[in-house]
């Protein structure tokens, strides 16, 4: 049966069908969904890691014990990997391992667009880019049979347009299969699962040999295909870019590639030459145009016309195309923007009821004599206006590091880290024990909303849910704190202002190495979240102080009713999207913000 | 005569179900014995983000998203979404617009206004084929729950396609928890008189 599968969903059911049968990773957009999918088949285990490190080293462990296996990650979390990956290729795999890799061309939801095709070549090894959902699929497999054929880790990349976008996929209803222990371990005379320098000295030449051979696969692989048509021009394009390169090029030859490293350079040779005029059409970097240059192929046109950052579109692969003279339909006319009315921008913003809002309204209030640190999760959007209350982020887990930098080098300020349950973690236990070990007085606000929250919350250590569903032991966050001997450590409760409010000031008062409060909370979106019944303003009370709106909360709207005294708008709460959490009623100094007094939501 | 190529770009605000919705587009696709393809960018988890979904069909799909002045409908879940992604769509299109108002953060906190609902919808009917505006939440409400506004919105969409309504109310049942399955038919059925059908 045809279905609309997303390229997450695919890379999934992929994988099921090729046999994996241990999976680990680590949230990111736009790679989350894969393992929440995987999860669903039988006969397989899956599991949320700490971190991507983590993950790849489980795969490992799983692949030198012989099963197949994936790992899964967001780009930037190939970087945590990176020091397993690199070497794992020098060991060579058991059974196949699979590095999937979500690249998020755009930066729709990261921290940067890095390609991590880079990784392939760095790395020495190959590298498949699927087009769209049922290549996604395929390919899992095809990559697991390199990997094992090889010896060689594979990664599989796929981009936010893949990862996000559904496509008709021909899948049967899963069957049912029992999960498989492994075969006993054999233990190997010479020893090459062990990474010492003797070892890694002998593999090098092996694996450079190892990519010779499989360039050579490559060359009759069926991933790598021509679409001969009209040979005036030849475009080499890969992954999803030849969706827009079959539409903007149409009726011309296509070389497509289903994996960027290592190349057929033979076969792109030949195309080449049969072509009168050769051009690149890929995503990000020129990868695969460099290595043609390099291999003195002639290419026409390549990031000259086709921008190096971000996403490529349909507009973008014409309009480069268009101003090159090349051969293409002209630019659509479209209807003009409007102009005559001013549309605000829809910055996103903390939910109605998000534990983080008490914590960032004190912070900003208490910032002027601060320096703040922060790291990556919902709580970044502190960020954001009403609080502008984050002066540096750089990458998952840095706060701690950072503010603990910043105070050593001479820093007068007071630095405060914000940190969530999941970055911390990820990344934030080892730059904690650095900062007690090494005695900075930096404040450490870790904001424990119970989920890994912005990548759409998925469980994690310190939740007692694991990702399919069971319960766990539940790693005590304050607990771990107090064992690194840190000795201010105390728990307050998320939507009380002013617990939250004098917490802070006492932590950041302290000086006795680093204080650490745990702001404790459930994000609105899992069970553990208790809606109260919903507010209203009492609009005679309201003296349109403007206090409410600095919690920054969607629900408060600027009322159309003015305060006659300073003719400012009055406020009032959207129904629809309060949850009752009342940090606005506790800012209010009227007390003009009641619970609604019959209401059905209330508990629901 | 049956559609052959079709491309619609939803769009709204997080937690209006326009994820949803423009899955059961392109599953009617599908059903119609068409290629489809969808794709969308949802930005984070917090309710109040942008969201745009493109839902493209034709006999051959290639890029699963449509390009700037290709757009054949645009589906707003808002009007001020309506008003920002206007200029997708192609010369002589067509706009479904819900007329919902979400106020965005950037507004409650003043850093600018809501334009005008008159003002937006004067500005949409001047640049597209065809604007239908239809109010879904009430219809929503009246239908038994608000959760069925897309479905009123996806209601009055069936009704400019020439695709027979049966289809998409059976992507629509197939979409939703059966306990939802009636609400979900009065809603479909009260979207569709709404638009005019
Ligand atoms: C290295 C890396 N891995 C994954 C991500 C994706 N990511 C962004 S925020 C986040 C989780 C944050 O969870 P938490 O710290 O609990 O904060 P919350 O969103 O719940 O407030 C993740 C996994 C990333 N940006 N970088
Ligand atoms: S998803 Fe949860 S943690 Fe994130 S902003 Fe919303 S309520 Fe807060």
């Amino acid at each position: 049966m045809k279905q609309l599968l997303s390229g997450n969903e695919a890379i999934a059911r992929g994988a099921w069908e090729a046999g994996v049968q241990y999976a680990s990773a680590y949230p990111g957009t736009p790679s989350t969904e894969i393992l929440e999918n995987f999860a669903r088949y039988p006969g397989i285990r899956a599991e949320w890691a700490a971190n991507e490190k983590v993950a790849l080293d489980n795969a490992i462990g799983a692949s030198f014990g012989g099963a197949r296996t994936i790992a899964v990650m967001k780009h930037v979390g190939v970087n945590v990997a990176a020091d397993s990956l690199m070497s794992v290729s020098y060991t060579g795999v058991f059974g196949g391992l699979v590095l999937v890799s979500a690249d998020d061309a755009g930066a729709f939801s990261s921290q940067n667009e890095q390609d991590n095709r880079n990784y392939a070549r760095f790395g020495k090894f190959p590298c498949f880019d699927p087009a769209d959902s049922e290549e996604a699929r395929q390919y899992v497999g095809v990559a697991l049979d390199l990997s094992e054929q090889f010896r060689t880790p594979v990664m599989l990349r796929t981009t936010t347009r893949l990862s996000h976008s559904k496509s008709a996929v021909e899948v049967s209803p899963p069957t049912e299969r029992a999960f498989e222990p492994l075969p006993p371990f054999k233990r190997e005379k010479e020893v090459t699962r062990v990474i010492i320098p003797a070892v890694a000295r002998k593999r090098h030449p092996e694996i450079e040999e190892r990519l010779r051979q499989i360039a050579e696969w490559a060359e009759t692989a069926p991933v790598n295909r021509i679409e001969w048509g009209d040979k005036r021009l030849g475009i080499v394009t890969v992954g999803i870019a030849y969706q827009y390169v079959r539409e903007i090029f149409e009726g011309f030859s296509i070389l497509k590639l289903g994996m960027s490293y290592p190349l057929p350079m033979k076969m792109l040779r030949d195309f080449a030459e049969q072509v009168e005029q050769l051009i690149v059409v890929e995503e990000l970097d020129p990868f695969v145009e460099d290595q043609l240059k390099a291999a003195g192929i002639a290419v026409a046109h390549g990031k000259d016309i086709f921008p190096m950052c971000g996403e490529l579109t349909l507009a973008k692969v014409r309009a480069g195309a268009v101003k090159a003279g090349l051969p293409v339909a002209p630019i659509p006319p479209a209807v003009p923007p409007i102009d005559e009315v001013a549309i605000p921008a829809r910055p996103p913003a903390l939910c109605p009821g998000c534990p983080h809002r008490a914590f960032f309204y004190n912070l900003s209030r208490q910032k002027r004599k601060v320096m703040i640190a922060g790291d990556i999760g919902c709580y970044s959007m502190g960020v954001l206006p009403p609080f502008q209350a984050m002066d540096m982020l750089i990458s998952m887990g840095a706060s701690i590091g950072m503010a603990h930098g910043f105070k050593q080098a001479g820093g007068q300020e007071k630095a405060v880290a914000t940190i969530g349950d999941s970055t911390f973690f990820h990344s934030g236990m080892a730059p904690l024990a650095s900062a007690v070990y090494n005695r900075s007085n930096i404040t450490v606000a870790i904001l424990d909303n119970r989920i890994t929250a912005m990548t759409g919350q998925q469980e994690n250590p310190g939740t007692g849910k694991t990702l399919q569903g069971q319960e766990t032991q539940e790693v005590d966050i304050t607990a771990v704190v107090e064992a690194m001997g840190v000795k201010y450590v105390k728990e307050v409760d998320a939507w009380d202002v002013e617990a939250v409010g004098k917490t802070l000031k006492e932590a950041t008062a302290f000086e006795d190495g680093p204080a650490v409060m745990v702001v404790k909370g459930a994000c609105v979106f899992i069970p553990e979240y208790k809606p109260l019944p919903r507010l209203e303003v009492i609009a005679d009370q309201c003296i349109a102080c403007g206090l409410c709106f600095k919690v920054g909360c969607p629900a408060i709207l600027k009322s159309e009713e003015v305060f006659e005294k300073t003719g400012k708008p009055k406020a009032v709460i959207d129904p629809l999207l309060c949850t009752g959490c009342t940090v606005c009623a506790q800012v209010c100094p009227t007390d003009a913000i009641v619970p609604m007094e019959s209401d059905y939501m209330a508990g629901r | 005569m049956t559609i052959e190529r079709l491309n619609m770009l939803f769009v709204g605000v997080g937690g209006q179900g326009v994820l949803t919705a423009s899955d059961i587009a392109a599953q009617v696709g599908l059903d119609l014995g068409l290629d489809a393809k969808k794709s969308e960018v949802h930005g984070f988890a917090q309710r109040g983000g942008v969201v745009e979904s493109h839902v493209r069909w034709a006999p051959v799909v290639g890029a699963p998203i449509c390009e700037k002045g290709t757009v054949d409908v645009l589906v707003a879940f808002e009007l001020l979404e309506a008003a920002r992604w206007i200029d997708w769509l192609r010369v002589g299109g067509t706009v479904v617009v819900n007329t919902q108002q979400i106020t965005p953060m950037s507004v409650s906190v003043g850093d600018a206004v809501y334009p005008e609902k008159e003002a937006l919808l004067a500005a949409l009917r001047k640049r597209a084929g065809r604007v239908v505006a239809v109010d879904a939440l009430p219809i929503a409400e009246q239908a038994g729950s608000t959760r069925t506004m897309n479905t009123v919105i996806l209601a009055a969409l069936s009704t400019l396609l020439e695709t027979p309504p049966e289809v998409w109310e059976r992507a629509i049942l197939r979409r939703v928890p059966a306990k939802y399955g009636e609400v979900n038919r009065v809603a479909f059925r009260l979207g569709r008189e709404a638009a005019g059908a």
